[in-house]
């Protein structure tokens, strides 16, 4: 990033970093800035509206008015409810997806959600998972037989982004040599101006539109050859997909590139970091690598990798005794119904063995759950078993650094220096 | 107390006693069950309690909701007989109840 628009975004009037989130006026209180993402000072802001305004109106910030939803049971309630709370015209706070309308099926309702989710569904099936874990775990395998000892490099570039890239092509069947441009695209559609990913618009338009041409020609390829069992072929022969006009074509793929890129990636830096900050936690791993499969919950909850997703009510409904009017934006703030101290034991405390660990948001409830759920957990799953076998310590060597965004919560630059077991 | 029998999708009985009023997915989870999830405690909005319902028990079990049926709907591995635990209630009537759980949940 380069520091003139950090500081420019710093310094926006709208930011609420360095902040004391109590002594200010609730009311005040706006999440959707990312300044306290990015400087990881969201927590006390969080805990506040939850204890004194769980359902909270913020009336004025730089994208207009919505509500925030807090607490565990609320967030559930209206995840739930998709005939309230629609997820047209967007999931992201702002109407267009960063500023591009392309229609998908996450921000569509029912029946067309339904139907066009179902056509891709099979390819993160747990049974199509079975037959890919060993492809998985050759190239995990692969990825840290790479890695540099003893020697300070940056874990999200070698590491979590080079494992979703790879499983992300896999899921297309995308040409191998050529996944560094479906980084590029995911990274190009979801950065909001300033985060330092893109250098503007038209270098963004220009990706967008490289990233539709590309698809076009797997499509035409793939269209006209047998169905297979990857995502562009099961669009392309897909009823319920297959005469999609581009936008939605191109939505869709984003949808699918987004979903199964920036979401892992930083699940996969953020046990590292969870793991840094907790010893006595790693010291509990080192000694059951059987405790894996519950750690990887316990990750996904405490990272949290999409802060939110939004809802639009489309009929007048109450809300804790708070009344939402048709047309309001309402946003359910994930992270903070993880961090619920009425559901969940000790929230602040990463906790590997922690019981019902299964029992969090981060996929999401209701018709829009995750899709690529048990995918995430079996990548994170076979890196951290792999890991294991060979690493003593993945030790983090300087300060983490955060994404610039309050929807995907992660990390962009990530120093480690590893340890190999004796 | 009524008795439950679940069977695994490789064959493998568990009979266990559930408490009427309770859900068939409490049930597998009290009784340590394997291959019951149930993620959302039973708000009926992750589909990882899914079974199968065997033949005999499939009209005493009752009917779907609307949101039961949205959510297994999505579910490429849903049959006729599937029906999602957390909502079908513990009754009498259901004393010897037969479900099979399937390999995977979503």
């Amino acid at each position: 990033m380069s520091d003139v628009s950090a500081l420019e975004h710093k310094q926006s009037k709208w930011s609420m970093v360095g902040k004391d989130a109590y002594a200010m006026p609730l009311e005040d209180i706006d999440l959707s800035h990312p300044g306290i993402w990015q400087a990881n000072e969201y927590l006390p802001f969080l805990e506040r509206l939850r204890k004194e305004d769980p359902i909270h109106f913020c009336k004025e910030s730089a994208v207009g008015s919505y509500w925030s939803v807090m607490k565990y049971n609320d967030i559930i309630e209206v995840d739930t409810k998709p005939d309230i709370y629609s997820s047209e015209p967007s999931i992201g706070i702002v109407d267009t997806f960063y500023d591009l309308n392309l229609p998908s099926f996450i921000a569509m309702d029912r029946p067309k959600h339904d139907d066009q989710r179902r056509i891709v569904q099979p390819v993160v099936a747990p049974a199509n998972l079975k037959n890919l874990e060993v492809l998985i775990r050759e190239r995990v395998c692969k990825i840290l037989a790479s890695l540099p000892i003893k020697e300070e490099f940056d874990w999200v570039q070698l590491v979590s982004i080079e494992l979703t890239t790879q499983m992300l092509a896999t899921l297309f069947d995308f040409p191998f040599e050529d996944r560094y441009k479906l980084t590029y695209w995911s990274d190009m559609t979801t950065a909001i101006s300033g985060g330092g990913v893109e250098q503007s618009r038209e270098e963004r338009l220009a990706a967008i539109e490289e990233c539709l041409a590309y698809f076009t020609r797997l499509w035409n390829e793939r269209v006209n050859a047998k169905p297979g069992f990857d995502l562009v072929s099961m669009l392309a022969h897909g009823q319920a997909t297959r005469n999609m006009p581009p936008d939605e074509f191109l939505g869709n793929l984003i949808l699918l590139i987004v979903g199964g890129n920036d979401t892992t990636r930083n699940s996969i830096s953020g046990g590292v970091v969870a793991l840094n900050e907790n010893p006595t936690e790693y010291g509990k791993l080192r000694n059951d690598v059987s405790l894996i499969p519950n750690m990887v919950s316990e990750i996904i909850r405490w990272q949290t990798p999409l802060a939110y997703m939004r809802r639009t009510v489309i009929q007048d409904t109450e809300l804790g005794g708070k009344k939402i009017k048709a047309g309001d934006k309402v946003i359910m703030w994930y992270v903070s119904g993880n961090r619920d101290e009425e559901v969940i034991e000790r929230p602040n405390d990463f906790w590997i063995d922690r019981p019902n660990a299964r029992h969090h948001l981060s996929f999401g409830f209701g018709i829009h759950r995750c899709m690529g759920n048990r995918l995430a957990e079996m990548q994170l799953r076979i890196l951290w078993e792999e890991i294991m076998q060979r690493f003593q310590f993945v030790e983090i060597v300087g300060e983490p650094q955060r994404v610039y965004s309050s929807f995907i919560k992660g990390y962009t630059h990530l120093p480690v220096v590893l340890h190999p077991k004796d | 107390m009524v008795d439950i029998v679940f069977i695994d999708h490789d064959g493998a009985e568990q009979k266990v006693e559930a408490r009427t009023g309770s859900t068939v997915m409490l049930a597998a989870v009290t009784n340590g069950v394997p291959g019951i999830d149930a993620d959302c405690g039973g708000s009926c909005s992750c589909a990882t309690c899914h079974v199968f319902v065997h033949e005999d028990w499939i009209e005493k079990v009752g009917e779907m909701n609307p949101t039961e049926e949205a959510m297994l709907s999505l579910n490429p591995d849903r049959k006729t007989n599937s029906r999602l635990s957390c909502q079908i209630p513990v009754s009498e009537e259901l004393n010897g109840l037969i479900v099979t759980t399937p390999e995977f949940q979503f």
